[in-house]
């Protein structure tokens, strides 16, 4: 949580429940008396008003509730001073809590041995868009962070030279104080705040901002995570962690098929579980999904134990519904059977028929990847009580303001009588975009007349009851000349879609998932057809780190390993010439009106940046360098969330069909890089989720319901299977002018073909059907 | 009512003998640093020390740990070696999320009080039981070699 709300202050007794709220307001109230806050209820001056009037179309503009650049929403001066940073976006791993504070203190030429952050509750008004997914935490908040630093810069040093009555032109910030070079005098920032904070937030245009030559911390890496000291002494607060005195706690047996219903329940015997206070059945909600919750039978108890052990003693009949025959098996061969009869033609270039009626060589497949759980390792769990009519939510969420809006609409309450405080979060890779836990708990909560009740999701809970990532197939064919050239391509992608989720009958895949990799091909192809054939879905569909781009780059970077093969190339230069010349290629041009949410003119797909990814990788994995039997190397490129991405990965097969991977090579062109040290952190995490899901991620279906309980049968990449090295090139930028790319995900989807033609490399085994799992097999 | 010895201090719990010791940890003495990640002794997230073994909470029924010395995250920095594995950890950087770092402090502290100087072979035998879906492996490794390196505990 945050550092106001130590563990000691959770365990207040219900009686005295306000402590937490009383400390909140502490903190406000004490820094109004010397800081910046003093104007944070006021309405801010160059906040969402002046947004709105602004191009809503591209990056944070075309974000709900856009950005907010307001030093007075987020920095408060104390006078002993202490620099209170307020964050956002979620934390979950990447390190946004450490990051964008960090942009914030190094514009104000703060100490950050003296900066605090604080976590902003639900409040998008306030503080622009939180959705923290699709990799833009920075991406879009890394101009309007500066811009807030500087402001307050500017603020203390006017206030300096006021007090001296100096020119401001003669006194500069420098690390948390004033200084006036000319007659050597100096003012803290603790010192100066009071008098600052009165003062106007200087308009936009008047905003200096440092020269990137006198950053201090962006770009630098040297910054310890801000909450890394909790961490490790395991005080850090997660959504799970929410605990009051006299709390009460539960868990739901929900529909185990999407679409079922109760038909009847006994909980007698539940009941009789030591514990065990309450057996409340929870209303369902019929489809689409959205963002509600399943319903089903809650048992409520004194403690999480009794409550799973009261669920267990639950008898329950439910209807399963339309989906109760959803079998994995029988869905893929539905999908094979759809892909190979066209679909939808969503870009046709060229003529394709005659370019493959004309080529020399023929090459078709089809690959296979499988529905996958995020599976944080904190499954999703939330905190509600209600108060005089007021919501209050603890959670771990990656939406703090659709929690709001969604436990709002649920409780039938205005939305300002809800307050969602954002926990720290254990991992979330897109599970907790999607509150329908926070709207069990303030479900609850209600039912308990307002007592605190924590949700607590088992992992039996987390996997059968995700948002899944698709399930999809993807067929390809290309037509190679005489001389090994590729001269047409043909892509079929068939995948339900994460539309399914918000109309029950959408069953093509929506510009967003098309435009991971599947239309925006940047290729230099002369014909190509692009189809999308129909898929139903049968279960919820959602997003999973990276999500459309982990089949699409699977499919692509392993067939063009095939048809280098095919051609007898060697595969780095034959992925080259396909890449072609380095250019500029506006997205709109290949049929991608999405572009991840960039500008096109901003964001042009640049293929000589896919090209430097790809032959930095190659040079620095010493591509091409000898290697003994069973071991191979292998390569892709993908570009994602508008950052450039190749990776080699080096496996080694034994005899009995064992596989290792001694070390993976990842080279990234992300654009300037802000804090260097957790983009590479955030890189290896992807290198070895991507291995996970290659090797072993499989969610299955069987009867409607998900077949896997826990990680023994869902099994992650452990220790001793995880790559051994892990080397991260970032491409160096030196521009800070340049649009940032994405972090967070781009990283995943390279690594499964790059692995499998690796696998390919060292055994002549193609894997086209993921997980990988046992295909290696031998004994 | 029983009793438990927790962080060298006695603590009366009053629960079902069979409850795992995960729970009472968490939902009874507010000791939220010991986390559950599976309930079924799969993930290593709820790893404690008990009489100096890592041991998973989630299975342990309370009853089992009568008498016992168990030590939790939040006082495995009284411990010379559980300190110096919780500075190589800052040091490198290890957490993304840090869910799961309780519980992978917790098994690489009992690592390094057995075996000063573990090979990798050591180390994936030690910390293959705790999973981290944020893929932080290379940097515990990392991190289990440089308190190795510390010459204090070589000798
Ligand atoms: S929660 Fe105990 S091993 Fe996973
Ligand atoms: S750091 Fe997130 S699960 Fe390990």
């Amino acid at each position: 949580m945050n550092k106001s709300m130590e563990p000691s202050e959770l365990n207040a007794d219900e009686d005295n429940l306000s402590i937490i709220n009383i400390s909140r307001r502490g903190f406000l109230k004490d820094l109004a008396l010397s800081g910046f806050v003093l104007a944070a209820g006021f309405p801010s001056l160059l906040s969402a008003d002046e947004t709105a009037t602004a191009d809503k179309k591209y990056g944070a503009d075309g974000m709900p509730h856009g950005w907010v650049d307001n030093p007075l929403v987020f920095v408060a001066i104390a006078e002993d001073g202490t620099v209170t940073i307020i964050c956002h976006r979620s934390e979950m791993g990447q390190g946004v809590r450490t990051s964008l504070p960090m942009v914030v203190a190094d514009e104000l030429e703060a100490n950050w041995l003296h900066v605090r952050v604080e976590q902003a509750p639900g409040d998008e008004v306030r503080f622009g868009n939180q959705d923290t997914d699709g990799s833009r935490s920075m991406r879009h908040h890394f101009m309007p962070m500066r811009r807030i630093g500087a402001a307050a810069r500017q603020m203390l040093e006017e206030a300096a030279a006021t007090q001296w009555q100096v020119p401001v032109e003669e006194v500069h910030a420098e690390l948390h104080r004033v200084l006036h070079t000319a007659t050597g005098r100096s003012l803290g920032y603790g010192e100066l705040a009071k008098a600052a904070a009165k003062l106007p937030v200087p308009a936009r245009e008047s905003v200096r901002l440092k020269n990137p030559a006198d950053f201090r911390y962006i770009g630098k890496g040297q910054l310890k995570i801000y909450d890394g000291r909790d961490i490790v002494r395991g005080l850090g607060q997660y959504g799970i962690d929410t605990r009051f005195k006299n709390m009460l706690y539960a868990v739901v047996a929900r529909p185990p098929v999407f679409g079922g219903k109760l038909v009847s329940y006994d909980a007698q015997a539940a009941l009789k579980v030591p514990g065990v206070i309450k057996v409340i059945e929870l209303p369902g909600s019929p489809p689409p999904a959205e963002f509600n919750p399943l319903g089903g039978i809650a048992v409520i108890a004194t403690n999480t134990w009794a409550a799973i052990q009261g669920r267990k003693a639950l008898t329950i009949e439910w209807d399963k519904g339309r989906h109760g025959a959803y079998d994995s098996v029988v869905y893929k061969t539905e999908l094979e059977a759809a892909a190979r009869k066209p679909g939808k033609v969503l870009r046709n270039d060229g003529d394709v028929d005659a370019a493959f009626a004309s080529a020399a060589k023929h090459v078709q497949a089809e690959y296979y990847a499988p529905h996958l759980a995020q599976a944080p390792m904190e499954p999703p769990a939330a905190t509600a009580r209600i108060v005089k009519g007021h919501c209050e939510i603890w959670a771990c969420t990656q939406a703090p303001q659709l929690s709001r809006d969604q436990v709002a609409k649920w409780l039938k309450l205005p939305a300002d009588k809800v307050t969602v405080h954002v926990t720290l979060l254990g991992g979330g890779f897109g599970r907790k975009s999607k509150p329908d836990y926070v709207v069990e708990a303030a479900l609850l909560s209600q039912a308990m007349h307002g007592k605190p009740v924590k949700v607590t999701w088992t992992r039996e809970d987390d996997l059968h009851h995700s948002y899944f990532h698709t399930v999809s197939v993807e067929r390809l064919e290309a037509g190679l000349d005489a001389q090994g050239k590729t001269v047409a391509w043909q892509h079929r992608t068939v995948a339900p879609t994460i539309s399914s989720t918000f109309g029950p009958d959408s069953k093509h895949q929506m510009p967003v998932e098309l435009g991971m990799g599947v239309i925006n091909n940047p290729f230099a192809i002369a014909n190509v057809r692009i189809e999308n054939p129909e898929a139903e879905a049968h279960t919820r569909i959602g997003w999973f780190r990276s999500v459309s781009n982990i089949p699409h780059a699977f499919a692509i970077q392993s067939f063009i390993n095939e048809l280098a093969v095919a051609a007898g190339r060697d595969h780095k230069d034959f992925l080259l010439e396909l890449i072609g010349p380095a250019r500029r290629i506006d997205p709109r041009s290949l049929g991608d009106e999405w572009n991840h949410g960039e500008s096109p003119e901003l964001y042009p797909i640049d293929t000589g940046r896919l090209r430097r990814v790809t032959e930095t990788v190659a040079q620095k994995a010493g591509w091409g360098r000898k290697l003994t039997k069973g071991q191979g190397l292998g390569i892709a490129a993908h570009y994602s969330f508008v950052t450039y991405v190749a990776v080699v990965v080096e496996v080694a097969v034994n005899d009995s069909g064992v596989l290792s991977i001694p070390r993976i090579d990842i080279a990234v062109d992300c654009g300037p890089q802000i804090n260097p040290e957790r983009i590479r952190s955030q890189l290896e995490g992807a290198c070895i989720m991507g291995v996970s899901l290659a090797t072993l991620g499989e969610i299955s279906f069987k009867n409607g319901a998900v077949e896997q309980d826990n990680f023994h049968h869902y099994q992650l990449t452990r220790m001793d299977d995880a790559p051994r090295e892990i080397r991260v090139h970032l491409l160096p930028t030196t521009e800070f002018d340049t649009p940032l790319g994405g972090v967070g995900e781009p990283g995943v989807p390279p690594i499964a073909p790059a692995l499998c033609n690796a696998i390919f490399a060292a055994t002549g085994q193609r894997i086209r059907q993921l997980p990988i799992r046992d295909q290696l097999r031998k004994d | 009512m029983i009793t438990l010895n927790i962080n060298n201090a006695p603590y009366q719990i009053d629960l079902p003998t069979d409850t795992p010791l995960l729970w009472a940890l968490r939902d009874h003495l507010g000791l939220s640093g010991t986390k559950f990640g599976c309930g079924m002794s799969l993930c290593g997230a709820c790893t404690v020390h008990i009489d100096g073994e890592p041991t998973r909470a989630c299975v342990t029924p309370i009853s089992t740990a009568i008498g016992k010395k168990i030590v939790t995250i939040e006082a495995i920095d009284q411990d010379a070696i559980g300190k110096k594995v919780q500075d190589a950890w800052l040091n490198i950087g290890v957490p993304q999320c840090g869910y799961c770092q309780s519980g992978q402090i917790m098994s690489a502290t009992a690592l390094l009080k057995h075996n000063a100087n573990p090979s990798d072979a050591d180390i994936d035998k030690a910390m293959s039981g705790n999973i981290c879906r944020c893929g932080t492996y290379p940097r515990i490794r990392a991190a289990i070699k440089q308190v190795a390196a510390l010459k204090e505990i070589k000798s």
